[in-house]
């Protein structure tokens, strides 16, 4: 009985990623058009695109890993959803929370863009093989920051898991972001990095690579990777908002906070145009970095 | 009761809703028409509210806007762009120089009458036409995904043989990979 609570309450969880990333990808569309002066598409519009995208045929065949590729993406969003506490209490998004951390974490989060790597590389696209090594040098840059936002609370607190982290703030009453500041901004600096939004979109760069890795992909390939990368963003935001922003008691809550948060880089992105390779590096080597750093030595300090 | 009439036709209208209310569309800017276009996606007449948005890729891409006159270089690479997108898909003819030619009538490089070469579905009149026209047009398009009456795909599909010898009249060297759709 309880296996089939469980089974349930993971597809609950699915759902519920699928359902808010999307959703989250729509608003931020409609955003953009009202900055931009536009009247924009419908908050639903991603989901007609990806009805669409579903029924559309799939003729297109490079081999095996190019159709592992979107396979891989979809199960490392998946995989990592199941061990990220959507609620403080577990409630129905339970899943496999208390068995996971953080170190396994940082594997598992790069495990799909290594997937979708290899399979655009089988496509024989040039513009994938282009896109493919500016995502993976925008990756060294922006992962270093993060990882060393990660070890910061890691010293500071001595613990390597999610839930450890979370009952710290539980019980000590304030949130890590104010409790370890540098470790937030450094977090913060590296997400604007991890969404792709502008001015780090270069991987994507519709004008000059017509869309890199996704290039040779459409129909349910699309379908997939639009889907997982819903899933995926609402994965990160609920990372942050657990390490950082004291969880969620409820669904409303969780809302709220990932929204403001998922906020951040979507307004930067909004008003920024896109960097070249070398200077997405270079951002993320300079500035994230420096408050990486500063996180560490604060950790080790105090 | 999945192969029942009566579900199918739900389900065709339910992918007729959702294909209507999202064309990508891979603008083919051959001519002067491709001035057009950034217009019409942008603040003043902003195409993406009725859900056009522009695809970067044939593979992506439902509608191909054919923006212009063709010449008859540019043809073959248009087909083998056609060729590569994924069913559903329509094709746009923008412009008078793809209905007879327009101010190229009698040019000896560009095409004429584009339905021999492709299947279009839509017309846009004008030279150039303005971003209303080409919204007016998107409008045509939808409607008549709507009614299901959008197969120029289907048409190539069966009339393949005529489309090909239309084709390789213009192209003498035809040196083209075959797709199985």
């Amino acid at each position: 009985m309880e296996l089939i609570l469980n089974i349930l309450g993971a597809i609950a969880t699915v759902i519920l990623a699928f359902v808010v990333g999307m959703t989250y990808g729509g608003i931020v569309r409609k955003i953009t058009a009202r900055v931009q002066n536009r009247k924009g598409p419908p908050w639903y519009q991603n989901f007609i695109d990806a009805y669409k995208l579903y029924s559309k045929s799939t003729a297109i065949h490079h081999g095996w890993m190019h159709r592992m590729g979107p396979a891989f993406l979809m199960v490392t969003s998946v995989v990592t959803l199941m061990f990220i506490p959507v609620l403080n209490d577990g409630g129905w998004f339970e899943n496999l929370t208390f068995k996971g951390d953080l170190i396994f974490l940082l594997y598992l989060m790069v495990l799909g863009a290594l997937g979708m790597a290899l399979g655009a590389g089988q496509t024989g696209n040039p513009n994938s093989a282009i896109g493919v090594t500016r995502g993976l040098s925008q990756m060294v840059g922006f992962e270093i920051p993060w990882v060393m936002a990660l070890v910061a609370l890691m010293i500071q607190y001595k613990t390597t898991s999610i839930t450890g982290l979370m009952e710290v703030q539980q019980e000590s009453g304030t949130w890590l972001m104010f409790s370890s500041p540098f470790a937030f901004i450094a977090a913060v600096l590296a997400m604007l990095g991890m969404f792709r939004y502008s001015p780090f979109d270069i991987v994507g760069a519709p004008s000059e690579l017509a869309s890199g890795p996704v290039s040779e992909n459409g129909g349910k390939y699309l379908f997939t990777m639009m889907s997982s990368g819903s899933i995926y963003a609402f994965v990160k935001l609920t990372l942050y908002v657990d390490l950082f922003m004291g969880g969620a008691d409820n669904l409303i809550i969780l809302v709220v906070k990932t929204f403001t948060l998922y906020m951040i880089p979507v307004l930067y992105g909004i008003v920024s145009p896109r960097y070249r390779t070398e200077q997405a590096v270079k951002f993320f080597w300079g500035w994230p970095l420096f408050f990486g750093l500063l996180a560490i030595l604060y950790a080790v300090i105090f | 009761m999945i192969n029942d009439k009566n579900t199918q036709k739900l389900v065709d209208v339910i992918q007729n809703w959702a294909r209507k209310h999202s064309i990508w569309v891979l603008a083919y800017g051959t001519g002067c028409g491709a001035i057009e276009i950034p217009p019409t996606m942008t603040s003043r007449y902003d195409a993406e509210r009725l859900g056009v948005r522009g695809a970067a890729t044939p593979r992506q891409a439902d509608v191909l806007l054919i923006t212009g006159y063709l010449t008859t270089k540019t043809l073959k690479r248009v087909i083998r762009v056609y060729e590569q997108m994924q069913d559903p898909k329509y094709v746009i003819g923008f412009g008078s120089c793809t209905i007879n030619g327009g101010m190229y009538y009698d040019s000896y490089n560009t095409i004429k009458v584009l339905d021999k070469y492709l299947p279009v579905d839509v017309y846009i009149n004008g030279c150039m036409p303005r971003p209303e026209a080409v919204l007016a047009g998107f409008g045509k398009l939808q409607e008549l995904i709507a009614a299901g009456k959008a197969d120029g795909a289907k048409k190539y599909k069966e009339n393949l043989d005529w489309y090909r010898e239309n084709q390789k009249r213009i192209i003498p060297n035809w040196v083209m990979p075959d797709y199985n759709w």
